[in-house]
């Protein structure tokens, strides 16, 4: 694999929802080692776009490239194989089990007879913590529950990355955060990049976007809008891409990306 | 924060909690587990060995253990089911079939079967009703309330067809269940058996942290409980060895440790446990973290199922016979009662094993108390019923201070 291919490529990506065409020729890519966000209006297709790519819901047509190889995503099972790890909104956390019981939720360590193996799971907790500088939570052993917003994040992220995982898809990550715990979290993410892996980020925040990502894809009412370099372009060409922009693409012609300063 | 300040601090291990810390944190989240209850346990105790004549009496002691065998067993399952958000209605009389079936299969002048089988074969029956049940809660979704409650009709409906009117249970071993009391050296020898295994077991695991670099959590809890769990040990078979005039640990008392033992294992130490509080704590997040959602119901059903069974023999036992009041009267709402006063939510994915333990002890400890002081069964029912209210009342109230504190 050159550096130029893409980590993840979708190409021309339709799925419809009985009569509603939620995606249409839907075009998106990450690199390793970038963070790509990816915003729109309410009902642009962002989640769904997701949704394909962690496999919980099947493409009408499209096809998916990992690693410049063609790939099958049908289930949550096989994007974690390939590497591909989602953290929800609503994060998945069970609110009553500590840190380290949350961190192996479904794939605990055990021996014989289903005996979990405490030790080597919290060693590893530590160690993936410490590997992204968590340090505000006191213990790993505290319950979920007692832990602050940007805390549970982190750990629902420290839980992504764990598993060698190469792609990491935050969805809304800082929605429900204050200043401070904002800024913990996207320090979180800028450091998964710099690890090498591929972060995407969806998010309505467009400080927070402009704060993390490498690039930004814009998607409107289900089409691809714009792809722009943060470094190239300023939040007022998003925000317009994202309101009022043109799709960049029609069935059958090449992309032109008129938005794009790259 | 920035990484530059953070940097430093990532190389050394995050701090380990003190005690007091732990407490505080204990306290605030409103995550008190049974201490509340072991408190009150201790204050009836203490009420009524001042108060009531004769309580303060190892016979006495050893009655309430037999008292409180069946039921506790039963309530083990309970805590089980409670664990992951449901509850189980039909616990009573599913004991109840346990128990006709022991004692019809017993019959001499019947079946005649030896007794081990009989007992299997019930708690065989019973498993397969908790699946049955737990069958239609995890794949049909109908809610566990309804299904466990159409269950207390059928199998009370049960226990009336399957029963001709009284059975005695003539196997001498079968009864043991309930009757049986082991000789003094026995009671010495398997009280230093559950030290060696708890002593042995936490150092184990304590070795077995350290190797990983992780030490002792609250070293003075660690050896704490490795001292006190012991004397209590060794103070219960004392107290039970000068019981009059039958003196010696009885059977009940060993199948509640034992079971205790066996299932807190399953509950704390394994990974069907640790999905069982999953389930409780988020089903959605259990299912989206892979783990099936219904197979850990049905199987919390089965237990349930397996120890109305074990709880069901152990009565019948005591009774030395099988009536049509199997599993009636007031036993649902006892076995339930010890489960939730012990400490076990109601909300799901909180609580212990030994919450049922200690919860039957408090209430069995009230009862007999009162009864011996003279009071009327409908006071110790409405004392009891107050006594669950509250209990109830106080998980609601933590509930909500730990949505609080959760942010």
């Amino acid at each position: 694999m050159s550096d130029d291919t893409p980590l993840l490529e979708l190409r021309d990506v339709d799925k419809a929802f009985g009569s509603v065409q939620a995606l249409t020729d839907v075009d998106f890519e990450v690199r390793a080692g970038e963070v790509m966000a990816l915003v729109g209006d309410n009902g642009a297709g962002k989640s769904t776009l997701i949704k394909c790519i962690a496999g919980i819901h099947p493409m009408d047509a499209g096809e998916i490239l990992f690693e410049g190889e063609r790939v099958t995503v049908h289930s949550p099972k096989d994007a974690a194989k390939l590497g591909i790890e989602v953290v929800y909104q609503d994060l998945a956390l069970c609110d009553n089990l500590d840190v380290v019981a949350n961190m192996y939720l479904g794939r605990e360590a055990h021996g014989q007879l289903q005996v979990l193996r405490e030790p080597p799971m919290e060693a590893r907790t530590r160690e993936t913590l410490a590997g992204l500088r968590v340090t505000t939570i006191k213990s790993i052993r505290q319950t979920v529950a007692t832990l602050s917003g940007g805390q549970r994040q982190s750990v629902a992220v420290a839980r992504a990355v764990m598993w060698n995982s190469k792609l990491v898809i935050l969805d809304e990550p800082t929605a429900a955060l204050g200043v401070a715990q904002t800024e913990q979290v996207l320090a979180l993410v800028n450091r998964l990049a710099e690890q090498g892996l591929g972060v995407v980020i969806i998010s309505h925040n467009l400080h927070d976007v402009f704060e993390t990502a490498t690039r930004i894809t814009v998607l409107r009412l289900g089409r691809n809008a714009g792809m722009f370099t943060r470094a190239d372009t300023t939040q007022e060409e998003v925000v317009h891409a994202i309101t009022a922009g043109q799709p960049t693409k029609v069935s059958g012609i090449p992309a032109t990306n008129p938005g794009s300063g790259a | 924060m920035t990484a530059a300040t953070q940097a430093p601090e990532a190389e050394t291990l995050p701090p380990l909690d003190s005690l007091t810390r732990r407490i505080w944190d204990n306290i605030r989240t409103g995550n008190l587990g049974s201490t509340p209850v072991i408190a009150a346990l201790a204050g009836v105790v203490l009420l009524f060995a001042f108060w009531a004549p004769n309580f303060w009496s190892p016979a006495n002691f050893q009655n309430i253990i037999n008292d409180m065998a069946g039921p506790t067993l039963i309530a083990y399952g309970v805590v089980f089911v409670l664990l992951i958000g449901e509850i189980d209605l039909s616990v009573a009389y599913v004991s109840g079939v346990a128990g006709v079936v022991v004692a019809q299969l017993q019959r001499p002048d019947a079946a005649a079967l030896p007794w081990w089988v009989c007992v299997l074969l019930a708690l065989l029956a019973t498993t397969a009703i908790g699946a049955f049940q737990g069958g239609i809660v995890a794949l049909i979704g109908v809610p566990s309330f309804v299904v466990t409650l159409a269950g207390l009709l059928i199998w009370n409906g049960v226990i009336f067809k399957g029963l001709p009117g009284v059975i005695t249970i003539q196997s001498s071993q079968i009864n043991d269940f309930s009757g049986y009391l082991f000789s003094t050296t026995a009671g010495w020898i398997m009280a230093g058996i559950v030290t060696a295994a708890y002593v042995g077991g936490n150092l184990w695991a304590a070795f077995a942290g350290r190797r990983h670099g992780i030490a002792v959590r609250d070293p003075i809890v660690f050896f704490g409980k490795l001292i006190v769990v012991p004397a209590i040990t060794f103070a219960t078979v004392a107290i039970l060895n000068h019981a009059n005039p039958a003196s010696g640990v009885p059977l009940g008392l060993l199948l509640m440790i034992g079971a205790l033992l066996v299932l807190t294992f399953l509950a704390r130490r394994t990974t069907f446990g640790r999905h069982v509080y999953a389930v409780g704590g988020s089903a959605e997040a259990a299912r989206r973290a892979g783990i099936s959602v219904e197979r850990i119901r049905i199987l919390a059903f089965m237990i349930s199922g397996a120890m109305a069974g074990l709880g069901g023999i152990v009565l019948a036992a005591r009774l030395q016979s099988v009536d049509l009041n199997a599993g009636g009267g007031d036993l649902l709402i006892r076995v339930i009662a010890a489960a939730v006063i012990g400490g076990t939510s109601l909300f799901g994915g909180r609580g212990e094993v030994r919450n049922a333990l200690i919860g039957a002890a408090l209430i069995y400890t009230i009862e007999a108390g009162m009864f011996i002081k003279g009071f009327a069964t409908g006071i110790i029912f409405i004392v009891t019923g107050v006594i669950l209210l509250l209990a109830v009342a106080f998980d609601t109230i933590v509930r909500r201070v730990q949505a609080r504190s959760g942010r």
